[in-house]
C-alpha cells in the first residue's frame, strides 16, 4: 500500500498526462500506425496500441478493464465499412460499441472518453491526426475517475 | 512458469536514438518470467539471430520477445528464429518500439519510457501463451489473373511458362488493355502493337492459359492457396466455337452510330462488333443497347449474313465457379475524363482532347489513319498546346494528390511524334515540374527540347477559350512571371491515371486493402511490393500505383515469380491463431455461427466428461482449417466459451493490466 500511496501522490503534483488506451486492427488500423510512425507523424506517447486481429475482437469486458486499471480513454481504430480484412468485423464492432459506449455513458464515463475510428493502412496522417485530438479531448475532460478499482485508491 | 528472454533492437539509431535500449533491457529484467534481457544493434541481422537461438540454448527459454520494429515487418523472420532454435513459433511477442514509439517520440525520456511498457506488456502477454500448431492445407495448382492488359499477360505468360495453369478473366471483349490504344512507347518509340499483340497471341495458344474474355469476377470465398471464384461470362450473343471472325456482320449491321469506345469516341463503330483488328478472341460482340434487334426484335441481319450460324440471340449470362491457388490483381487504370475541369473547354470544344484521345489521332490504325487531323474540322492543326498534370499533384477535390508518373514522358513523346511528322507545327508544353527518372527518360526529354524545338514553359494553363474556330490559351510563365495567351489549334490535356472504377468493388471480394486513391496496398513496399496484405492475393501493374509499360511488365514477371513460388508448394501451413471452443462451457446457443463470415462454426452432439458428470451435448465446434481468426465469435459468445489462439481474452486483459499500471 505505501507503494500505492507515494504514486497517486506524485501523479497529482504533476501535470496531467492522461493514459490512453489504443486498441487497432491488424490489417488496417495497425498498418496505419506504422505508417504515421514511418512518416515521422507524432502523437502523444501515452497513447499505448494493443494489436488485435480484428476490430471485432474488441471485447467490450477489454474496455471496462482499462478503464477499472486508471486509463482516461479508449480508442477503437478499424477499417473502414466495407473494407474490413474479414468482412463484416467492424460492423459487429459498430454495433457493439455503440451500445457500449451508451451504457459507459449512463454511468458517468463521458462519451469523449470512448471513440470508434476507421483508419485504413494508407492514412498514416489520419491516425496521427485521431490520436492528436483524442488526446487533446482527453486532457480536457481530465482524469477518469469513474469505474476505478477504489481499492487502489487513495 | 515461461522462462523468457527479452532482446532489445537498437535498429542502428532508428530506435536507439530516441530509446534508451540499455535501460529499456534493464527494466523488464524484474518482470514475471523474465531470465534474461539484452540489447544488440540489429537484432534481424545474422548476429542479432545468432544471439537469439544461442541465449534460447543456453538460458533455456521458453518463450522470446523482442522489442524492436513493427511484427508486420519482422514477425515471420524472428518467429523462424526460434524456432530454429527449438521453440514453438507462437511462442514470441514482439514490442513495436520503432514504428509506434522511436519514429513518432522525439523526447528520449518520454519515448523510453513508452518502450519499458510495451516491452512489459509483451511479457505480460507472452506469460500467457501456448505453444500452437498450424494446420495444413493443400493449393490447388492454378492461377486467376484478373485484368487482361500487358500486366496480366506477363503475369500469366510466365506462370504459365513454368507450367501452371492460368485463367485470365477480362471484362473487355479482348484481352489487350489500354496498350492496345497506345501508338508508340517511349523512350524507344518502338510501336506498341509490335510489343503488344505477340504477346496476346502467345497467351491465347498456351496450353496452360484460358481466357475468359467479356467476363468479371463475381465471388470470391476461400483463402490462400483454397479461393473459390466465381466468374460472370456475359452474353456475348455470338457463339465463339462456331465464329470464325470473318466480319461480315460487321460489314452489314445497319446500326452503325455508336460511339467506337476504342477510338475514345472519336469514331463510330457498328452494333456488332470486334474492338479492333488485332482483338484476342477475335470474335464479335453485340452491344444490346445499339442492336435494332434488341431495341425492336425485327433486324437479324448479321444471324442471317453468317454463313457459320455463330450468332445466338438466346445466349444467356454464364456463371462459372472454379478453384484457384492464387489471385492476382491487374485491373489497371483508366486517365481521367476531364468533365470537371471547365477551364480547359474540354466538353464544349471538340479540339481540347486527352492524351489517350491524342493517341488515337496520331496512330495508324486510329480513326484518322495516323494523320493527325483536327476533330473539330479535319484541318491541320499548325499549333497544339499540351497541358500537364490535369488531374494529378492537386489539391482540390477533383484532383488527385498523386503524380501519375507517366504524363510527362508521354507528352514528351507526343510532342516530339508531332514535330517529327509535321515539322511545322509549333508544340508548347505547358508544365509544373518536369519528371524523367527512368533509364535513358530525361536524355528523351532533352531530346524533344533540343532536337526537336519543343518549346516547355512553366506555368499553368488558367483557361482555354474558343474564339471564331480557333482556341485562345490563356497562362502564365512562372519563370519570367509573364501572363500571356496562346492562339491555338488543338490542346492536349495530359490528364491523371485513376484506379480501375472496379477496383474498389473487387478490393472488398477480394478483403485485400485498397488506399485512398483506390490503388491497391502492397504488404510492404520494399519487402513484399508484390503482394496484397491478404495471403494469397497478388497485385501486378498499374492496379498498385501508376507505372509505365517497363515497370508494369517488370512487376507483372515478380508477381508471377511469387505465385511460382505458391503454386510450387503441396501444402500451406495455416493460421493457427484461430477460434476454440471449450466444449464445457458452450451451451450451444449458436450465437456465434450466426457472426462467422466463414461459416467456421459447427454444431456437434457431443459426449462431455463435466467433472465426473458424462452426458451428450449440444455443442460448437470450429473448423479450424475455414476459420481465420477475427474474434468475431468471441465477443458474442454470452457463456464466454469461445476464445481465440494468440490473441486470447487473459492475453489481452494482461496487455491491457500492464499498460494502465
Amino acid at each position: 500500500m505505501q507503494v500505492n500511496e507515494t504514486n497517486t501522490v506524485n501523479t497529482e503534483e504533476k501535470e496531467f498526462t492522461p493514459l490512453i488506451v489504443a486498441f487497432c486492427c491488424n490489417w488496417c488500423s495497425y498498418a496505419g500506425a506504422d505508417l504515421a510512425g514511418s512518416s515521422r507523424l507524432s502523437y502523444p506517447a501515452n497513447v499505448k496500441i494493443i494489436r488485435v486481429p480484428c476490430s471485432c475482437r474488441v471485447n467490450p469486458l477489454f474496455i471496462l478493464r482499462a478503464f477499472q486499471r486508471g486509463a482516461d480513454g479508449v480508442i477503437l481504430c478499424g477499417c473502414h465499412p466495407g473494407d474490413c480484412h474479414y468482412s463484416t468485423g467492424n460492423y459487429y464492432a459498430r454495433r457493439r460499441m455503440t451500445l457500449l459506449f451508451s451504457m459507459l455513458d449512463y454511468l458517468g464515463i463521458e462519451k469523449g472518453r470512448t471513440r470508434v475510428e476507421w483508419v485504413s493502412a494508407a492514412e498514416g496522417a489520419k491516425f496521427s491526426a485521431t490520436m492528436n485530438d483524442f488526446a487533446a479531448t482527453i486532457h480536457k475532460l481530465g482524469p477518469n475517475r469513474k469505474l476505478r478499482d477504489l481499492r487502489c485508491e487513495k | 512458469m515461461q522462462k523468457i528472454g527479452v532482446f532489445v533492437c537498437w535498429c542502428g539509431s532508428n530506435i536507439a536514438a530516441t530509446v534508451d535500449v540499455a535501460a529499456v533491457a534493464e527494466a523488464v529484467k524484474g518482470e514475471p518470467g523474465v531470465v534474461f534481457a539484452t540489447d544488440y544493434q540489429y537484432m534481424c541481422s545474422e548476429g542479432g539471430q545468432s544471439l537469439i537461438k544461442e541465449t534460447i540454448k543456453e538460458q533455456g527459454l521458453t518463450g522470446v520477445v523482442i522489442c524492436s520494429c513493427s511484427p508486420r515487418m519482422h514477425e515471420a523472420t524472428f518467429r523462424k528464429t526460434v524456432e530454429a532454435a527449438g521453440i514453438n513459433p507462437y511462442m514470441l511477442e514482439i514490442a513495436n518500439i520503432r514504428e509506434q514509439c522511436s519514429w513518432i517520440h522525439k523526447n528520449k525520456e518520454e519515448g523510453t519510457e513508452k518502450a519499458i511498457i510495451l516491452a512489459k506488456a509483451a511479457v505480460a502477454k507472452l506469460n500467457l501463451n501456448t505453444p500452437l500448431i498450424a494446420g495444413e492445407s493443400r493449393v490447388v495448382k492454378r492461377a486467376l489473373v484478373i485484368g487482361g492488359g500487358i500486366a496480366g499477360i506477363q503475369t500469366a505468360l510466365d506462370i504459365a511458362e513454368a507450367g501452371y495453369e492460368v485463367d485470365i478473366v477480362e471484362k473487355q471483349p479482348t484481352i489487350g488493355g489500354k496498350m492496345t490504344q497506345i501508338d508508340k512507347t517511349f523512350p524507344t518509340l518502338d510501336c506498341a502493337a509490335c510489343i503488344l499483340t505477340p504477346k496476346m497471341v502467345d497467351a491465347a495458344q498456351s496450353e496452360k492459359i484460358n481466357i475468359y474474355s467479356y467476363s468479371e469476377v463475381e465471388k470470391v470465398s476461400g483463402f490462400v492457396g483454397n479461393f473459390s471464384v466465381t466468374i460472370k461470362k456475359k452474353p456475348r450473343y455470338v457463339n465463339s466455337d462456331l465464329c470464325t471472325g470473318c466480319g461480315a456482320c460487321m460489314e452489314k449491321c445497319p446500326s452503325k452510330k455508336t460511339p467506337n469506345e476504342f477510338n475514345m469516341g472519336l469514331d463510330n463503330r457498328t452494333a456488332i462488333y470486334i474492338p479492333f483488328a488485332q482483338a484476342i478472341p477475335k470474335v464479335p460482340v453485340i452491344d444490346t443497347a445499339a442492336c435494332l434487334h434488341f431495341k425492336t426484335g425485327k433486324c437479324g441481319i448479321c444471324q442471317k449474313t453468317c454463313s457459320a450460324n455463330a450468332i445466338d440471340f438466346d445466349q444467356k449470362e454464364e456463371l462459372i465457379t472454379k478453384e484457384y491457388g492464387a489471385i492476382v490483381v491487374a485491373t489497371g487504370f483508366n486517365p481521367l475524363k476531364p468533365t470537371k475541369f471547365d477551364e480547359y473547354q474540354y466538353n464544349q470544344c471538340a479540339d481540347v482532347v486527352t492524351s489517350l484521345e491524342f493517341e488515337r489521332l496520331m496512330n495508324a490504325a486510329g480513326p484518322t489513319k495516323g494523320v493527325l487531323l483536327r476533330p473539330s474540322d479535319q484541318s491541320h492543326p499548325k499549333k497544339i498546346v499540351f497541358v500537364q498534370c490535369v488531374g494529378s499533384r492537386g489539391q482540390s477535390c477533383r484532383d488527385h494528390s498523386y503524380c501519375s508518373k507517366i504524363c510527362c514522358m508521354y507528352t514528351a513523346k507526343h510532342a516530339m511524334l508531332v514535330r517529327d511528322k509535321y515539322p511545322d507545327t509549333d508544340v508548347t508544353v505547358f508544365y509544373i515540374d518536369v519528371r524523367t527518372p527512368g533509364k535513358n527518360f530525361d536524355e528523351f526529354y532533352r531530346r524533344a527540347v533540343e532536337e526537336y524545338g519543343v518549346h516547355y514553359i512553366k506555368g499553368m494553363v488558367g483557361k482555354v477559350e474558343q474564339v471564331d474556330g480557333s482556341l485562345k490559351v490563356q497562362a502564365s510563365d512562372l519563370l519570367s512571371n509573364d501572363q500571356m495567351v496562346l492562339d491555338a489549334d488543338m490542346v492536349v490535356l495530359a490528364t491523371a491515371v485513376e484506379p480501375d472504377p472496379t477496383a474498389k468493388s473487387l478490393a472488398t471480394m477480394l478483403t485485400a486493402s485498397i488506399d485512398t486513391n483506390n490503388f491497391f496496398t502492397e504488404a510492404h513496399p520494399k519487402l513484399r511490393p508484390v503482394e496484397s496484405p491478404t495471403a494469397g492475393v497478388y497485385l501486378s501493374g498499374v492496379c498498385q500505383g501508376p507505372k509505365d509499360i517497363p515497370e508494369t511488365v517488370a512487376q507483372g514477371s515478380a508477381c508471377a515469380a511469387k505465385v511460382i513460388g505458391l503454386l510450387a508448394k503441396d501444402k500451406l501451413l495455416s493460421n493457427p491463431c484461430v477460434a476454440h471452443s471449450d466444449e464445457l462451457l458452450c451451451n450451444g446457443c449458436s450465437t456465434c455461427a450466426n457472426v462467422c463470415a466463414y461459416g467456421a462454426i459447427d454444431y456437434v452432439d457431443k459426449e462431455v466428461n463435466d467433472h465426473g458428470k458424462r452426458e451428450v451435448r449440444h455443442i460448437a465446434v470450429v473448423n479450424e482449417a475455414v476459420c481465420q481468426g477475427c474474434g468475431a465469435c468471441t465477443v458474442t459468445c454470452p457463456s464466454g466459451a469461445m476464445d481465440l489462439k494468440g490473441f486470447a481474452n487473459r492475453q489481452i486483459m494482461a496487455e491491457v493490466d500492464a499498460i494502465c499500471k
